[in-house]
């Protein structure tokens, strides 16, 4: 998919309409609609916490997904054999700091932070973080073509997994 | 060893109460699981005096090199030496008043200061600078206070061991049956072995023994990861192979599963889900170990899945990807979890993309599967403190010649820690 080559640098505002649509579609677990917001070369990463700048083609990371095993995850997060998601958790993405940078090569650079709640059989697990997007206008919306999540935690033991999709 | 690991002595026997063995029934009690007298017991039993894994050579290759680490629950660190190339593995506390000397999880140095009054070690664990030093007149015993290395420390094809006992027996003979194994998976890289860099560092709400067991469980795999196999399903894998194989205990309380299953393996089993343009490598790595190691040993290479429990909390599960685990008890019900993926050295860029996706979609924290494990672990533990049900029943294959999908290898383990624990 090829974006125009011309790209208006949106306004925070309009990022951040975006970042807040997929942060209530994740709480709302409507994965379906939330995979609609990526383009079909997507690309969805969470390198691991010890090599937060991990690149997936030669460095183990949590998350290395294209758009076909982002399908296969939503499908899975559907279905009700995800044991550790179902029934599903209570979610709350918060997502704030947003940053629009200039687009470079028809794609727009964007920053911020985010915190994830999960609330479930009694436990409360968090993770903290930075996203790091690419966003593409595509028939004049805006539409996520990379997503990198790089958690600012030593370890994953607080939250012991990535079940959930940050 | 020291004063707080002494103990009443009439701790003789837990083992045998709690492990119980007839002819077709195996039953363990679940005050193993949930109590935290037996977990003290364990520490002193068991993690004091057993050979646990430390690191990889791979991953302190450079003089200098250091990696941090928790072994059996207490703050270590594992240097190569600058001078003499060694591994060493000492307890990271200084010798002055204990405050950890190492605070980086990894690095090169060619000394290590405590910050707090600035005493210096080499990378040898020598006492190497003491400010202001003129104020003991003299008298301070530099060789004595030294970096305490660990009672004993080995490695066997790179992977370092030590134990807190000076009595132990000798790594080698320590594994037992298990040497035999990780032979068979080293030989099978084309090259040296390598930590992969990105490190899996989770946990569980359940008891340390349950990971062990399930590590090594061939029962839950259809019934857990059904979502995994829907996924190799839908990756055009062939589930039709199923999991079969056969179940050894290796002594020790060491044990394996040797079984072929559906999945694609990187080491030289090409899977459709792997990709057309990977099947050329794949191919000629199996062509490679078929020369060198002849055709039966290059199928179990290339073809059979290991699972191996190397007592008391390593694992080396040599599955759709190389995975080397290792695990502490916290408390009764927590553990910390640290799991690396282990590849051949320089190898091809598409088949390590493979190895890579292998890993992180099965035994990743953030995979397919391993979130189910989870789940199925806390869940045993959440279940433990209902009450009313005492024993868990481990007897699983006992009226057959065990299969991969029985319960042997988790006898092997239980055995062994009914020996341990009824120790006095």
């Amino acid at each position: 998919m090829s974006a125009p080559a011309e790209v208006r640098r949106p306004t925070r505002a309009e990022v951040e309409d975006l970042l807040f649509e997929e942060a209530e579609l994740l709480d709302a677990w409507d994965l379906d609609t939330w995979l609609t917001l990526y383009t079909e070369d997507a690309h969805y990463v969470i390198p691991a916490t010890d090599a937060p700048d991990g690149d997936p083609t030669t460095d183990l990371v949590l998350v290395d997904d294209d758009r076909l095993r982002m399908r296969l995850r939503v499908d899975r997060l559907n279905s009700r054999k995800a044991h550790r998601e179902y029934p599903h958790s209570a979610c709350r993405h918060l997502v704030t700091n947003v940053r629009v940078g200039e687009p470079v090569d028809g794609e727009i650079p964007v920053r911020a932070s985010f915190i994830v709640w999960r609330s479930r059989n009694g436990k409360e697990s968090t993770w903290v973080g930075g996203y790091t997007y690419r966003l593409v206008a595509v028939a004049g919306e805006l539409r996520i073509r990379s997503k990198r999540v790089e958690l600012d935690m030593s370890s994953l033991r607080p939250a012991n997994d990535v079940a959930i999709i940050l | 060893m020291t004063l707080l690991n002494d103990r009443p002595t009439d701790l003789a026997g837990t083992g045998s109460r709690l492990v119980v063995e007839e002819t077709e029934s195996f039953r363990v009690h679940r005050d193993s699981m949930v109590s935290p007298a037996i977990l003290s017991e364990e520490h002193a039993k068991i993690f004091d005096h057993n050979w646990l894994y430390v690191g990889h050579e791979s991953e302190i290759a450079q003089p200098g090199d250091y990696v941090r680490r928790r072994v059996g629950g207490r703050p270590l660190f594992m240097v190569r030496g600058v001078k003499s190339g060694d591994v060493n593995v000492f307890h990271n506390s200084c010798t002055h008043r204990g405050a950890v000397v190492c605070r980086q999880d990894q690095g090169n140095a060619k000394v290590f200061q405590c910050f707090y009054h600035a005493w210096t070690f080499d990378s040898e664990g020598k006492l190497a600078g003491v400010p202001d030093r003129e104020a003991y007149g003299g008298t301070l015993d530099w060789e004595r206070l030294g970096l305490k290395s660990v009672a004993r420390v080995e490695s066997y094809r790179g992977f370092v061991f030590c134990c807190f006992d000076p009595d132990v027996v000798g790594l080698v003979e320590y594994l037992a049956g298990a040497k035999d194994y990780l032979d068979l998976i080293i030989d099978a890289a084309p090259a040296d072995m390598e930590i992969v860099r990105g490190t899996n560092h989770y946990g569980m709400d359940a008891n340390w023994k349950l990971l062990v067991e399930n590590s090594i469980d061939g029962y839950h795999a259809v019934s857990t990861h059904d979502t995994y196999f829907k996924y190799l399903v839908a990756l055009g894998t062939d589930l039709s192979v199923g999991v079969k194989g056969t179940a050894h205990d290796l002594g020790n309380g060491h044990a394996v599963l040797e079984y072929e299953a559906p999945w694609g393996r990187p080491v030289a089993k090409w899977e459709p889900l792997f990709g057309d343009d990977a099947k050329p490598s794949i191919d000629g790595l199996r062509a490679g170990l078929v020369e060198r190691f002849g055709e039966e040993r290059a199928h179990r290479m290339a073809d059979l899945n290991r699972n191996m429990l190397i007592y008391p909390n390593l694992v080396v599960n040599d599955i759709m990807a190389l995975t080397v685990r290792t695990f502490m008890p916290t408390a009764p019900g927590h553990m910390e979890i640290t799991a690396w993926e282990m590849a051949p050295r320089e190898e091809q860029p598409d088949v390590r993309q493979r190895r890579l996706d292998s890993f992180l979609t099965f035994l990743g924290p953030g995979g397919f599967a391993t979130p189910d494990d989870i789940e199925a672990l806390e869940s045993c533990q959440q279940g433990f403190t209902s009450g009313g049900v005492e024993w868990n029943d481990i007897s699983r294959g006992m009226a057959r010649e065990p299969q991969a999908n029985d319960e042997a290898q988790m006898r092997a383990f239980w055995r062994r820690w009914r020996h341990d624990m009824d120790q006095p």
